[in-house]
């Protein structure tokens, strides 16, 4: 689903991603794990065709990145670190149009907007703007919107960041369900490293743009013959995990 | 990348203009002070021209339609600064819709606007004594329209550009003299000579001046031509180069 190469990124002077490969299969939930910043969104935003990479190829949803980034697009969804919707605009809206842009008709741009709302617990909102929600709510609403045209690959970049653990909980399941029911393949970054060791098949560890190290939880841990994936972060990165959360 | 007459580039173009234009209409406050500045050079400057000599209504009226393109729509750029900062910028280069398709949700949104604030100024005009052909006025209104697409593109790809802060400064600073110099205000027949020289290098005098062509019935005259062929070719260097900003944003 993703084949990535050399990927590197430099802005100015900053060298945020330096020569990332990474392969992800259809059906994996693939964790990019790494203190502030590593390069984490930068790698997503270059996977998603938001930013041309300074250099390397990668193919995203079997389709190239740089000779194809529309056909990129039709595959994916994204969820980005900041919120992707304006405050005083009405939701509804806001998600009628995503869908509408997926190329769904307004009618079932409708129903399907009602629907995922409800199974997302936000049932009622569509007429509310952004700013009169509070943080979790709008989280969901961005991974609603994230998941409204049923993409083949969905890139979370801290989806969970602000919810309570019993959002978060839901959130797992939902993206769980979903990997097994329509074989959604999911690549997330996330700072809460139990949620990574619980949901990921596979996590790579990035620090100073590069993977330092990457595997199944469980083979990391016992790699580094550590309890948890926080040791094995702390080992690998020489910080605490939780270091980037708040933020 | 999809064409502009193939079926999802009209859909996606549909459902932007829709979006774009309820979100400018709950803020009714601000399409009515749009049409503020050009509505009181007409109302209190308009009785001072009509009785200077210069020109009739029918030569102030299709200036101050200029004057409200240039400068309501150089202004319009505002907008997508919020929408950058609020993540729905990145949030529509995700989809598949089109790039070019992404600036025109925008501009032709922006054009409908204008087009409003037009006819109410040109309807005013009339009601202070304004007399044109219906059919001058409406292709003046068409050009008008097309010249503020233009304008809102470079708009846009201007505060897509430029810091934040500097985006109102330098926009006032290049649309006063280019309106200045269109002969939007005062007829460039009574300029000197350097004056004039300098006028016909900018593209908004030729708008001006068809304007005031159509508006006075002479449909068919060189003024006229030269205004659409200059107003087309502006339009489209401002679309493409609005475009190839949504894109480069990519890069
Ligand atoms: N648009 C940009 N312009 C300049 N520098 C940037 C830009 N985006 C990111 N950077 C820099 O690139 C580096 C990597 O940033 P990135 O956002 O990818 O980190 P991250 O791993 O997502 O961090 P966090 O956990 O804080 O979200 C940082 O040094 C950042 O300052
Ligand atoms: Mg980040």
């Amino acid at each position: 689903m993703i084949h990535a190469r050399g990927l590197t990124k430099t802005f100015g002077d900053v060298e945020a991603v330096r020569g990332i490969d990474l392969d992800v299969s259809a059906g994996e939930i693939v964790g990019l794990l790494g203190p502030n910043g590593a390069g984490k969104t930068t790698t997503m935003r270059m996977l998603t065709t938001l930013l041309r990479p300074t250099s390397g190829t990668a193919a995203v949803a079997g389709c190239d990145l740089l000779a194809d980034p529309a056909d990129v697009r039709r595959h994916i969804g994204y969820v980005a670190q900041g919120g992707m919707i304006g405050p005083f605009s009405p939701v509804g809206e806001e998600l009628e149009l995503q869908a509408r842009l997926y190329g769904m008709r307004r009618t079932e741009a409708g129903e399907r907007v009602t629907r995922l709302l409800a199974e997302l617990d936000l049932s009622g909102v569509e007429r509310r703007i952004a700013a009169s929600l509070s943080g979790g709510q709008k989280r969901r609403l961005d991974i609603a919107m994230g998941l409204l045209h049923r993409p083949d690959l969905l890139f979370l970049d801290e989806p969970t960041t602000g919810l309570d653990p019993q959002s978060r909980a839901d959130l797992w399941e939902r993206v769980r369900r979903r990997r097994e029911q329509d074989g959604l393949t999911v690549f997330l970054t996330t700072h809460y490293l139990e949620e990574a060791d619980a949901l990921c098949d596979r996590v790579l560890i990035v620090d100073h743009g590069r993977i330092v190290a990457s595997g199944t939880p469980r083979e990391l841990k016992s790699a580094y013959g550590a309890a948890t994936l926080d040791d094995v972060f702390l080992s690998v990165t020489g910080r605490e995990p939780r270091e980037g959360a708040a933020a | 990348m999809t064409t502009l007459t193939g079926p999802t580039t009209a859909h996606t173009l549909a459902a932007l203009i829709g979006y774009h234009l309820r979100g400018t209409l709950k803020n009714r406050f601000a399409i009515v002070f749009g049409a503020v500045q050009p509505f009181l050079y007409l109302v209190l400057f308009g009785p001072l021209f009509d009785r200077s000599g210069v020109g009739s209504w029918a030569v102030l009226v299709p200036g101050l339609l200029v004057q409200l393109g240039l400068m309501s729509a150089g202004m319009v750029g505002f907008t997508i600064v919020f929408d950058q900062r609020f993540g729905v910028l990145e949030r529509l280069r995700v989809t598949p819709a089109s790039r070019v398709a992404l600036l025109l949700g925008r501009v032709f949104k922006d054009g409908l606007v204008l087009l409003v604030q037009a006819v109410v100024i040109i309807a005013a005009g009339f009601f202070l004594g304004l007399r044109a052909p219906l059919p001058g006025v409406l292709l003046g209104l068409l050009l008008m329209v097309v010249l503020s697409v233009g304008m809102a593109s470079l708009s846009y790809a201007a505060a897509l550009t430029i810091k934040q802060e500097l985006f109102a400064p330098v926009m006032s600073t290049v649309a006063i003299p280019l309106m200045l110099l269109s002969g939007a205000l005062l007829p460039m027949s009574l300029a000197p000579a350097w004056l004039d020289v300098v006028s016909r290098l900018t593209p908004f005098r030729y708008a001006v001046e068809a304007l005031r062509a159509l508006f006075a019935g002479a449909y068919a005259s060189p003024d006229v031509l030269w205004g659409v062929l200059v107003t087309s070719a502006f339009v489209v260097i401002a679309v493409a180069m609005g475009t190839r900003i949504f894109q480069r944003e990519n890069s």
